[in-house]
């Protein structure tokens, strides 16, 4: 013991680190800090160093190369041992971190974290946000599959849309002017070399200023924060009533970490990596490109915004939302910390991951999506043809023929982009289904020019058998009435 | 006058050392800043489009839409498969022809020709266009991209070479859809 004691002094004495280590985790903490709800930000520390080890022990086999990227990741998950399981462990990592530090951001933004003297501590966050979402799209481009490929387009379709600039910005993040060898190389060197980069710079900051201004104290309500006093209150309080760090509060964030750990590991071994799709060849158009879960949400929101709201929401919209959180600490940097007198807070944070979750959920089965086979694959509900005429039968095939399938659905199955037509006769008069065949409207194609006379007869003589056996279909009262 | 605002040999000096650095680093920023706009400056150079082939005349049947894949003019040595494209090809008669990018005019994603309703369907946010590439309905704010094109001894050729995007003024070109 006396050797290592005696090593270990010669290193100190010429390192000089062994102080402000001791000072760093031992700095007292408010006793009711260590708390269960203040594991979060040490969790998405541990989970971006698991990043930082899988991210380099798959570069060592990864060949960011448009040509060899996706047989490389072929070669990972079926070549190498455990080359599945370090791209399974990296990719549910990236999920697992994108949560942790949204749970962590709610966590601070609800016990009024955020206020003096914390704001900057609060402003670095959000970059950490912003460049942790980085990493969440760039790597998903590494993942050189089709999704990356049409993903990289979408981008690409929202980067044009920046007034003057468009078009040369779409350049520049392609690196030429297709999606080819050289937009993976700069996406490659943007996920490897310069977000980590920042990522460490930035993570180093918050935790240097989380050590200087000292942990955020349990919020108490009624207790207000002011320029003037909170310094001193609390230096009071941690002098009174603090604890070291470690080991006090410490053990909360290694038990967690450990649980995080075990759940990425678990999902990885369970789950197994994320694809890769089909390969990336832009003359295979039998695709159906989606984004990871973190962004789904925006593809929702793509689907649902009227045309004309879609660009100043795509570009003011993100700027709009970094500004209000940047702005955050300085619109509410004293007063009140506690959730329980703020109720603005609680319902703000409800509202938004109310709207997140219900996309993200509409996302999971998009309804504005046609269903491409519904057409040739969907059959006709049997009830729907019996005792019907020939023209009516007609009607049931030009309904499939012509795709109306693929945007809407008969009994529970086909397209949702269009209304379910079960109970259409109930609605829409015969004239009136002639009119929306034939000009469209209300967000459907207008078929006049593709439906022969005798094709939209038998089409409206069908759609008019569509109604429950209990409830007559809809006729017009004009007609009554020239009889 | 106080010793403070007096130039010192070292003050001189690590004003001269700052104003060195500040001269080498706009020296070094000049191929530093054209490397990295390199694609931007290329492309203004008209280097990346050119006039492509796309087969004789006689391979598409008239009244039809076929797709056609060609190889991008401009490719570097590790684009593989992805300097491939596709289009949409529609001879209306004889030698009229459209050329549609397959590149929804929304968003990017790949829009599929279904010939017996006479659409193309976005598989992504549902935008639809009818026949001649206008708008039908759903989010794009306009119709597909169209090449321009030539017929030269018999062989359809387009002008492409760059990813169709909707570009700042999407909302400007937006067409109405047609009535029936």
């Amino acid at each position: 013991m006396r050797v290592i004691s005696a090593i270990g002094d010669w290193f100190d004495h010429r390192l000089q680190l062994a102080a402000p280590i001791r000072d760093a985790v031992e700095h007292p903490v408010p006793r009711n800090s260590a708390s269960w709800w203040y594991v979060f930000g040490s969790a998405a520390l541990v989970v971006f160093c698991l990043q930082l080890a899988t991210g380099i022990l798959l570069a060592m086999v990864y060949v960011p190369s448009a040509d060899e990227a996706w047989s490389s990741l072929q070669a990972l998950n079926h070549q190498v041992a455990f080359g599945w399981f370090v791209r399974a462990l990296h990719g549910w990592g990236s999920n697992f971190m994108v949560a942790i530090v949204l749970i962590h951001m709610v966590q601070v933004f609800l016990f009024g974290a955020y206020k003096f003297p914390r704001e900057l501590t609060w402003i670095v966050g959000v970059f950490l946000l912003l460049t942790t979402l980085g990493m969440a799209f760039t790597g998903q481009i590494m993942r050189f599959d089709q999704d990356a490929y049409w993903g990289l387009g979408i981008g690409a379709s929202i980067a044009s849309r920046v007034p003057i600039a468009g078009p040369a910005i779409v350049t520049l993040m392609l690196g030429g002017p297709i999606i080819a060898g050289a937009t993976l190389s700069r996406f490659f060197t943007v996920h490897v070399f310069v977000i980590p980069g920042t990522l460490i710079g930035l993570v180093c900051l918050h935790l240097l200023m989380v050590l200087q201004l000292g942990i955020n104290e349990w919020p108490m309500p009624g207790r207000l924060v002011r320029k003037a006093t909170y310094e001193r209150e609390y230096h009071e309080l941690t002098r009174t009533s603090g604890a070291p760090f470690f080991s006090y509060a410490a053990w909360k964030d290694m038990f967690f970490a450990a649980f995080i750990l075990l759940a990425v590991g678990a999902c990885a071994w369970y789950f197994g990596p994320f694809g890769p799709t089909g390969r990336p060849d832009p003359t295979i158009i039998q695709t159906v490109p989606k984004p990871d879960y973190f962004f789904l949400w925006l593809y929702a929101l793509l689907s649902l915004l009227p045309p004309s709201l879609e660009t100043p929401a795509l570009l003011v919209g993100p700027m709009v939302a970094i500004i209000a959180l940047l702005l955050l600490p300085f619109l509410s940097g004293e007063g009140e910390k506690s959730w329980k007198r703020r109720p603005i807070a609680v319902l703000t944070v409800m509202l938004i991951a109310i709207t997140l979750g219900t996309f993200t959920h509409l996302a999971s089965y998009t309804p504005w999506s046609p269903h491409m086979d519904a057409w040739s694959g969907d059959p006709i509900p049997e009830p729907l043809l019996r005792r019907t005429t020939a023209l009516q039968r007609q009607g049931a095939l030009v309904f499939q023929a012509k795709q109306c399938r693929n945007c809407h659905a008969l009994g529970d199955s086909g397209g949702e982009r269009g209304p379910s037509l079960d109970r259409v006769a109930v609605r829409l008069t015969q004239y009136q289904l002639i009119r929306q065949v034939i000009q469209g409207g209300g967000n459907m194609p207008a078929y006049g020019k593709n439906l022969s006379p005798a094709e939209t007869t038998a089409l409206v003589a069908f759609l008019g058998t569509l109604h429950p056996p209990n409830q007559t279909p809809a006729r017009e009262a004009a007609r009554d009435f020239l009889k | 006058m106080s010793t403070e605002t007096l130039l010192t040999r070292r003050g001189l000096f690590m004003k001269a050392g700052l104003l060195l650095n500040g001269v080498v680093a706009a020296a070094l920023a000049v191929p530093i800043v054209r490397f990295l706009l390199s694609s931007v400056t290329l492309g203004r150079a008209n280097a990346y489009t050119a006039w492509v082939p796309l087969g004789r005349v006689s391979e598409y049947p008239e009244g039809e839409t076929r797709l056609a894949t060609f190889r991008n003019p401009f490719v570097t040595p590790s684009d593989g498969k992805t300097a491939d494209a596709a289009c949409w090809v529609r001879r209306i008669e004889g030698d009229q022809f459209q050329v549609f990018a397959v590149n929804c005019a929304h968003l990017g994603c790949p829009v599929r020709w279904f010939p017996q309703s006479g659409l193309f369907m976005c598989p992504c946010h549902g935008g639809a266009y009818y026949r001649d590439g206008s708008r039908a309905s759903g989010p794009p704010e306009r119709g597909l991209f169209e090449y321009p094109i030539k017929i030269e001894d018999g062989v359809v050729t387009i002008h492409a070479g760059e990813l169709p995007t909707p570009g700042p003024n999407a909302a400007l070109d937006r067409e109405r859809p047609p009535c029936a």
